[in-house]
């Protein structure tokens, strides 16, 4: 039974990894006052460059870089659209999200033939789990053995990476000038204007940011969790992602919470597939694919109180002639 | 005495309009120099040139003898020009001090800025009187507090020049005379300070110096204790205007509106309007006085039929209403002759993205005499929104321009037209003249006092103690959603000023 649990909880912790990131890219991106309904398309276009470069060089790292690269280059086409020419924030994100969908399956299908996926990938194209000192050792330790050796060791570097980000960007958010400004920003951008700074700048360092996380997220995918990319393979994700920062009501730490709990829906639907539960019999799996949603509808309606979005988020900041 | 800042020569134009033309200005060192000017007249814009927001299209600013390009607010900042803008800015959800260091946060991380900052807010509390708690936050706090943290976030940048934008719009009379001292003590101490503003009383009241802006230009400078409200009136306006309100004694007849122990709770189930009762007769025009959010806007919005109370009774024309058990909506209550100019026209009296045609019969829309079957009768509509901007003297006269485009004064007249010429029995008028220039003020006055001559009942709200004295033949005021007392127009300002902060009249008497 507990082994059972260290085995969920572990995969909790690999399923959440990519919401995570996603999850504190629309944070960045959202509090800066950018409404980013595209994560998803960002993290499929990352997902498809890092398998790409993962495959061609065989390194991991310039197939993370070339992640970011993608994901980058996709929240400054955001930017542009929603900063520079004040577009309809959602109008862009789903044009975004069309167009990773779109462009990641032809191009697969025209370089590489199999269907839109990339081929498997070599040895170091891919991000291997890191075992933390002494986890075999101590394993055999009643209780904190296995969850040392079993559940926080034995993950790739972006697991870990995800995580710390999570304190991070605590920590950029509330204590340093950035971090005030981005939150001004997004509540009130005249605030910021009047102040002598410039809102323009601070929105696109905001969107690049997300672009950066989202690229991990999507790196994630295809060459840390699975060895290579597959057609539409964030499967919502990024839309997931958005509902756990609504959830979150767009703090840090209750965003990892809140993609902490999703993911363990997620690793029970897996670990439930094909079996039947006592008195009930055999479930579909689709309920429990079904559950992060339906959670989220029943909390937003009601049980977590009001979220409250940054003020200023969706709407393009226009200097108002008087 | 030296400049402070000198302007020479500054245009600005937005596409067509030449919103600033040649402006010259010399504001001198240590003085309040106030402008003053209608809606619309460039006195913001000429402020915002100065503050960095918007860049002249030519002209010279010379600050401190120097000449100066100011690109942007920071600019503007790093020369010693501070702004009170009148919509603050300021981050709600911040706390005092994060909205004092935005933008000054001095390095990297905020826990150097954030001492520096608390230090030096004990130093201007010491020096100037300005208290405010570092660690409220700005949401909590009333906007009194909220302009002082304006005041001290410019305070804080080494602000020696200091511009306010119509500075006492948002606050009650007891506030814009705390303000107005703060002002003084700032001059005594060596700074500058532009007030603008489009009350001649403020003017009168505080400032060494004062310009008159009209259609873009500066018509005048003079020294206040030179001048007089009635010509600077007539500067602002360009023709002589009336001050007072020319009205005779009301002759009123039978009550027409009667209110009787009306309890109203809002949304959060706070009781807004505690068991209050009044009558209006025809031909009488009743003033409800009080600062703002005292349950007036609530009393109002339930006579109208937008709100519905929890209990008492409503009579009109004889007709009894107990709308807590039968409610009766807005388009009821219309149809029992009770028209209604509402608080806010933005929000409750105009679709501003709406032609002007189209909101002179907003609510009237079902009116037979505008409507052929299911259909608008568009031609009929147009013919009547035509007569009312000749009669209401409503400009630009064309009932097809989106009515965003006209000015307060006459977006007002439009709502104001809409509702008399229904000839209601029953007239609520609230803010009649919020935001509203004085050249309409003055019609919109005389419009209503003909309409209580002509027999009608008519029940006015404003926050402006000056409109209310020289408007009604009685006033009450309200304070906590009560009525706590009723007196005649001729009562003294303080008088009436006390009832407003709740001294009512049983207390008054122990006193």
């Amino acid at each position: 039974m507990f082994e059972t649990l260290i085995l969920i909880l572990d995969s909790t912790v690999r399923l959440s990894t990519p919401l995570l990131l996603a999850c504190l890219a629309g944070l960045y991106s959202e509090r800066s006052g950018v409404v980013d309904i595209g994560l998803e398309g960002k993290m499929l276009g990352a997902a498809f460059g890092a398998a790409c470069v993962a495959y061609l060089t065989a390194n991991a790292w310039l197939g993370l870089a070339a992640g970011i690269s993608v994901a980058i280059g996709l929240s400054l086409i955001h930017g542009f659209a929603s900063i520079t020419n004040r577009g309809n924030q959602i109008v862009s994100g789903v044009a975004i999200n069309f167009l990773a969908a779109g462009l990641t399956a032809l191009l697969g299908q025209a370089w590489f033939g199999q269907g839109g996926r990339t081929p498997s990938l070599p040895d170091g194209g891919r991000f291997r789990e890191i075992t933390l000192p002494f986890a075999d050792s101590v394993a055999s330790v009643p209780v904190l053995g296995p969850i040392y050796s079993g559940l926080l060791s034995g993950h790739n570097i972006l697991v870990y990476g995800a995580f710390l980000a999570v304190p991070f960007t605590w920590w950029v958010l509330f204590r340093t000038r950035f971090g005030l400004r981005l939150r001004a920003v997004g509540e009130n951008p005249a605030a910021v204007d009047t102040a002598g700074i410039s809102v323009t700048f601070l929105r696109y360092r905001a969107v690049i940011i997300c672009g950066v996380l989202c690229g991990m997220a999507g790196a994630y995918l295809a060459i840390a969790q699975s060895s290579g990319f597959i057609k539409d393979m964030t499967a919502g994700k990024g839309f997931i992602a958005l509902a756990a920062l609504i959830f979150a009501k767009w703090k840090p730490v209750n965003a990892m919470f809140a993609c902490l709990l999703f993911g363990f829906l997620d690793a029970v639907a897996i670990r439930l597939q094909g079996q039947s539960i006592p008195g009930v019999g055999e479930v579909p799996v689709q309920v429990f694919q079904a559950l992060p949603y339906v959670l989220t509808v029943i909390l937003l309606a009601g049980f977590i109180g009001k979220a409250i979005p940054p003020k200023a988020s969706g709407i393009p900041y226009l200097k108002e002639r008087t | 005495m030296t400049a402070a800042i000198e302007l020479r020569k500054i245009n600005k134009s937005f596409g067509a309009v030449h919103a600033n033309k040649n402006i010259d200005l010399v504001v001198g060192k240590g003085s309040i120099h106030g402008i003053i000017g209608e809606n619309g007249a460039g006195k913001s814009t000429l402020m915002s040139i100065l503050y960095g927001f918007y860049n002249a299209d030519s002209g010279d600013i010379i600050v401190d003898g120097q000449k100066v390009t100011i690109a942007d607010s920071k600019a503007a900042i790093s020369l010693g020009i501070g702004m009170v803008h009148q919509h603050f800015m300021l981050v709600d959800t911040f706390s005092v001090l994060e909205n004092i260091i935005l933008g000054a946060e001095d390095g990297t991380l905020l826990s150097g800025g954030s001492d520096k900052a608390r230090k030096e807010l004990a130093r201007l509390d010491a020096d100037y009187g300005l208290k405010v708690d570092p660690d409220a936050l700005i949401e909590d706090l009333p906007v009194g507090l909220q302009q002082r943290v304006e005041i001290l976030k410019a305070l804080y940048r080494g602000a020696e020049v200091l511009i306010l934008d119509e500075p006492t719009g948002v606050l009650t009379p007891a506030e814009a005379d705390h303000l107005f001292r703060i002002l003084e003590v700032l001059r005594n101490q060596g700074k500058t300070v532009l007030l603008i503003t489009h009350k001649l009383r403020e003017i009168m009241a505080i400032t060494d110096t004062v310009s008159v802006m009209r259609r873009g230009e500066i018509v005048a400078t003079r020294k206040t204790s030179e001048t007089s409200m009635e010509e600077l009136a007539e500067l602002m306006v360009g023709r002589r205007v009336l001050l007072t309100v020319d009205k005779g004694t009301a002759a009123p007849g039978a009550p027409v509106l009667k209110v009787e122990n009306l309890t109203v709770t809002d949304a959060r189930g706070v009781t807004v309007v505690k068991n209050v009762s009044f009558e209006v007769r025809a031909g009488e025009i009743v003033g409800i006085a009080g600062v703002s959010g005292n349950g007036q806007s609530e009393l109002l919005e339930t006579l109208a039929g937008i709100r519905h109370p929890k209990s008492g009774t409503v009579t009109i024309g004889g007709e009894v209403l107990d709308l807590a058990h039968h409610p009766v909506d807005a388009a009821g209550m219309r149809a029992k002759s009770v028209g209604h100019v509402p608080e806010d026209r933005h929000r409750m009296g105009l679709v501003t993205s709406f032609a002007e045609y189209e909101n002179a019969i907003l609510g009237y829309h079902d009116d037979p005499a505008y409507s052929k079957g299911p259909f608008l009768n568009l031609a009929a509509i147009k013919e009547a929104a035509k007569g009312e901007i000749a009669k209401y003297d409503i400009r630009p006269p064309n009932p097809m321009l989106k009515t965003a485009n006209f000015s307060g004064g006459n977006q007002q007249k439009i709502v104001l037209a809409r509702e008399i010429e229904r000839d209601p029995s029953v007239l609520l008028i609230g803010q009649p003249t919020r935001g509203v220039d004085i050249g309409a003020i003055e019609f919109i006055h005389k419009r209503i006092v003909e309409l209580r001559d002509a027999g009608k009942a008519i029940l006015l709200v404003s926050v402006e103690l000056d409109e209310i004295r020289s408007m009604s033949d009685r006033v009450l005021v309200m304070f906590d959603g009560r009525i706590v007392g009723e007196r005649l127009p001729s009562a003294s300002e303080g008088e009436i000023g006390l009832l407003m902060a709740g001294v009512d009249d049983a207390r008054t008497a122990k006193l």
